[in-house]
């Protein structure tokens, strides 16, 4: 079947996909956005998170054919997604998601050492989740980072000032082998402490 | 004098803390891969594409013990979009079997299945669907034969025998053909000093199956090379381990085999053994194509080894004043069917099997057996970590018979530098072992019933249970529990521990800039940031670029055993050192005439200058590089020698290094529901030098969490009369959560070990043994009941068991 959707912003069109094809596995192996992690498709490690119509799920659990006409935003469009949500005063605004004008200057940031990350991304293009978890040293393998990061940055939309028993709650389905979640806790404060500066 | 131009003058000496490089050891700099992880840009194993790929799959037994009447793979091959399926008879070379140390792991399974979830068969196909359902169409006729699952059943008298015919270096001296290895550990006389115990306690302590459970699953793509060869893409904790158990099965030369590390989500020990490698060579050099194979979660608890389960019997004796007496102890782990890591588990177990405490008469003897359970063997902790799970509960009890305080009762008995272990070898370096506890001890402990709030009764949210609101405070106890561990630092027992780095140092647009080429696996430790810190902190370059890990250069040894940062961050250290000298020849060829201090001074490299020990500055390092060929050198670097332990008595300097970590844990446990909540797991580890605190902390709150997860979830079961795994999913082997998960306060003291490095400890590994241990104290404290076995089920705390 033919599924057409909506990826960071950008118009998407998939072909031959499978039945029983995840959205998980399009982003992944049909679109060449291998942002959102595979660490069970099953629901239960929170590693592939995305979110769908600005709702956070597990992309290993919708099937492809559910995405038909909506919108995602993975890991890789979550620094733009930020920015556009801080320009147009958040979700309160009405103005959630990427507008298509903005989504269509949305590229992949110019090539790298994998291995090291040497060469330069410009930090500032980053969503002040994304660099709260790199500050905060919430980042050992990274495996669980991109599905955390959609979470918590969910987290800090609806809830600009969050308790420990609310990040806690927020991101109980995400799960992370590394660190201990303590660094990740950090960074989520941190986070919401340079958007509260910021305002 | 003259003056060289470029210099700063001669007689103005610069201070060199202004030239201090940035970003050097000592200093909490992140991550050069943080940025690619946070973006989603980083090429982990599972995202390793290629054009035209395949996908591999793996057909795994459904028993445990059988032998392979006959295997039809007819229909699977007939299926439109399947390229190949191999089976046992399809291997290219002689060599059919790989392993660690004993190479009685058989790539397919010939003739025989020896545990559930062994490969049979292997599939190549255009989608990883088609790979599945034509796997699922082979036809596998089964004989099934007895299982052995336990000691009993592995030593009975017509015990089937895992592996008829053993002829490996551990079969001469083993006393049953089903034991992979065992050590005895003997020193003093444990029959008069038990004499002298006017307090005895004894204990059998059960330490179920851990599982690493890292988040990214065993994946990689094999791309066949039109030399014949093929390239490997893989994640792994050690390239050229891999590599020379590879190559010989397939019938390659080692050249012929060129491996790269591609990103690593996690390993904890789990990667020190092949799972996909072989496989996914063998499809692609089989089909011409290259093949990608990713195991789902399902697969990947059958695709890597588990933390041996062990049985430990223990007896300990102490005067009234608290001193140890003896210790006599017998631990058995189940290696599961294959031997991977046993041998050398068993010989932590045993040489690490009194705890970090003074005690002379020693009688310790660890046994590894050959099961049908699945394969066990390195995780995070290795053996010491089931022997402090015994010797830490026995502790308690022997405090608790004394009437002592559990911590003062261990202060008394804690070995400190100096002190003989049990295998006769003295601790040569600080062994804070006290001062941990005290650490621990001495912190605040956090407000009691925290749930209470004003008002308002409960917040549920903080009780054992959570939400899932199963009490609003009736029947919660509060409990404190302590523990604290030893474990050794790098490979042991006389091995060839050894690591390799290459480093480069050039002049890049006016610029001196470092690279680092290793074939260290990073998994997420951290190391590719403190090989960057060491590079600046001996070159005083602020440009260093990390090359990526493959085979291209000379081994590293593994990530594992909390060794990298000690062995490859050593042999970068020696690397620069030798790097410098060069530059400093230079310097001298090209300046020495221009200063005295070139040739009698002690130099430095700081700041991108070369500087005197008194901080005047004699030239740019960039200025000497510029017009030279890049200095290029590579050098291995070994740790200090061991000697296999005595197979009788067990004595013998076999560890390298030890190192130290303590905990106290804070829980509250529904005695209702036998739900247990950890409040706080406040940690104490010295690590002789902390060459990045970010990271220091980061992995001990990691290893920490680890050992809170097998104390009350984390548990393979294995059911005891099929040998089959039960619970292969993240539904039914539980992790911790950041629910599960408590604060974990660390106070990191650094105390230097003169042997090491900068004075630095291995430090991966240490929290995670004392965490389990503690936790489970803290339930005991709680309840006031046994509770001998990990991990503690609702069940073993509301006594419907
Ligand atoms: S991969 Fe989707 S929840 Fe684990
Ligand atoms: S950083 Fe490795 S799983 Fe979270």
């Amino acid at each position: 079947m033919r599924v057409n959707f909506t990826v960071n912003g950008r118009p998407q069109e998939a072909d031959d996909v499978w039945e029983g094809e995840s959205l998980l596995y399009v982003l992944r192996e049909r679109m060449g956005l291998p942002g959102s992690k595979n660490a069970c498709e099953q629901g239960e490690c929170g590693s592939c998170t995305v979110r769908l119509d600005g709702v956070p799920v597990c992309s290993c659990l919708v099937a492809a054919g559910q995405v038909e006409g909506r919108e995602v935003v993975t890991v890789e469009g979550l620094a733009d997604f930020a920015k556009e949500r801080a320009e147009h005063g958040g979700c309160a605004s009405g103005a959630c998601g990427t507008s298509l004008d903005e989504a269509k200057k949305w590229q992949a940031r110019p090539g790298q050492d994998s291995q090291t990350g040497e060469a330069g991304t410009d930090p500032a293009a980053l969503s002040p989740i994304q660099q709260a978890f790199i500050d905060a040293g919430a980042v050992q393998c990274g495996f669980c980072t991109p599905g955390l990061l959609i979470a918590a940055d969910e987290l800090l939309e609806r809830q600009s000032d969050p308790s420990d028993q609310d990040i806690r709650e927020a991101l109980s389905g995400n799960l992370c082998r590394c660190t201990g979640y303590e660094k990740i806790l950090d960074a989520v404060r941190l986070a919401a402490a340079r958007q509260g500066e910021a305002v | 004098m003259a003056q060289n131009t470029r210099t700063v003058p001669a007689g103005t000496p610069t201070n060199v803390t202004q030239n201090h490089t940035k970003g050097g050891i000592g200093e909490s700099t992140l991550r050069p891969d943080g940025t690619l992880k946070v973006t989603g840009e980083f090429a982990y194993s599972s995202d390793m594409w290629h054009e035209d790929m395949l996908w591999g799959q793996t057909l795994r037994s459904t028993v445990a013990h059988a032998e392979i009447v006959s295997i039809d793979i007819s229909e699977a091959v007939a299926m439109s979009g399947v390229y190949a399926v191999l089976t046992y008879d399809d291997l290219p070379a002689e060599v059919k079997n790989y392993g660690l140390e004993i190479q009685d792991t058989p790539v397919l399974a010939h003739g025989k299945v020896r545990h559930h979830g062994e490969p049979v068969a292997l599939i190549a196909a255009d989608h990883p669907e088609t790979a599945r359902r034509a796997a699922a169409k082979i036809r596998i006729e089964y004989k099934e034969l007895p299982v052995v699952t336990d000691e009993a059943s592995a030593l009975a008298p017509d015990a089937p025998l895992i592996h008829e015919g053993r002829d490996d270096h551990h079969s001469g001296h083993v006393p049953h053909p089903n034991i992979v290895h065992r050590q005895p550990i003997i020193r003093g006389n444990v029959a008069a000093a038990r004499e002298r115990a006017d307090v005895i306690v004894e204990g059998e302590y059960v330490f179920g199956m851990q599982d690493q459970a890292f988040l990214g699953p065993e994946s990689g793509l094999a791309v066949p090379a039109e030399d014949g060869g093929v390239d490997l893409y893989v994640a792994t904790q050690w390239l050229h381990s891999d590599l020379k158990q590879i190559a010989p099965v397939l019938g390659l030369p080692e050249e012929k085999v060129r491996m790269t590390l591609s990103g690593v989500g996690g390993a904890f020990g789990g990667r020190e053994d092949i799972s996909m490698q072989i496989h996914a060579c063998l499809l692609a050099l089989r089909t011409g194509k290259p093949v990608k194979i990713v195991y789902n979660r399902f697969e990947s608890f059958f695709g890597h080894v588990h933390r041996h389960p062990a049985k430990l019997h223990y007896e300990h004796g102490a005067t009234k004043d608290g001193k140890l007496t003896h210790l006599k102890a017998r631990i058995v782990l189940d290696g599961g069917a294959y031997a991977s890591a046993s041998p050398a588990v068993v010989g932590n177990a045993s040489s690490l099997g009194a705890g970090p405490y003074v005690v002379d008469d020693v009688e310790i003897e660890a046994v590894a057996l050959y099961t049908n359970n699945p394969p066990c063997g390195a995780m995070r902790g290795f053996g010491a970590v089931q022997a402090c799970f015994a010797y830490e509960a026995q502790m308690d009890k022997l405090a608790a018979k004394l009437g002592m305080d559990p911590v003062e009762f261990r202060q008394i008995n804690a070995m400190e530098q100096g002190t003989l272990m049990p295998t006769g070898q003295v601790v040569d370096s600080p062994a804070p072992v006290a001062e941990l506890l005290r650490r621990v001890k001495a912190r605040p402990l956090p407000p009691e019933r925290q749930w209470e709030t004003a008002g308002e009764g409960a917040d549920v949210r903080a009780l054992p249970g959570g939400l899932s609101n199963t009490t609003h405070g009736e029947g919660v106890v509060r409990g404190v529990g302590y523990a604290v561990g030893i474990k050794n630092v790098g490979f042991s027992e006389g091995f060839d521990d050894y690591s390799t780095a290459r480093v480069v140092l050039q002049v890049i647009n006016g610029e001196a800039v470092a690279m680092v080429h290793t074939a260290m696996a990073e998994v997420g430790q951290g190391g590719v940031t403190v090989h960057a810190q060491i590079a600046r902190t001996e070159l005083g370059v602020t440009q260093v670029t990390i090359h990526p890990a493959d085979t291209q250069v000379g081994s590293a040894g593994s990530t594992s055993a909390s060794r990298q940062t000690y062995m490859t961050g050593g042999a970068v250290k020696n690397t620069c050192e030798a790097v410098r000298e060069k530059v400093l020849e230079i310097g001298r060829r090209k300046n020495g005439s221009y200063h005295p201090a070139w040739a009698t001074a002690e130099l430095l490299l700081e700041g991108g200058k070369v500087v005197t020990d008194g901080g005047e500055v004699l030239a740019n390092l960039a200025d000497i590089l510029e017009g030279e060929e890049p200095i290029d050198l590579e050098l291995e670097f070994r740790h200090r020698a061991t000697v296999p332990f005595d197979l009788v008595t067990g004595q013998g300097d076999g560890h390298v290094q030890y190192t130290f970590a303590a905990h106290r844990a804070v829980v509250e446990v529904d005695t209702e529901l036998g739900l247990v909540k950890v409040i706080e797991l406040a940690t104490a580890q010295d690590v002789g030098k902390a060459l990045n605190m970010l990271s220091v902390v980061g992995q001990i709150q990691g290893g920490t969490t680890q050992g809170l997860g097998v104390a009350v979830m984390e548990e393979i079961i294995v059911d005891p009369k099929t040998a089959k795994v039960r619970n292969p999913s993240f539904t039914d082997y539980l992790i911790p959560t950041i629910l599960d998960t408590p604060t974990i306060p660390v106070d990191v003291l650094e105390l230097a070990d003169p042997n090491a490095p900068y004075g630095l400890r291995g430090l991966g590994e240490a929290p995670t043994l004392s965490s389990t241990p503690a936790v489970l104290a803290a339930i005991r404290n709680a309840t006031g009941l046994e509770l001998n076995k990990t991990p503690v089920r609702p069940e073993a705390l509301t006594g419907t068991l």
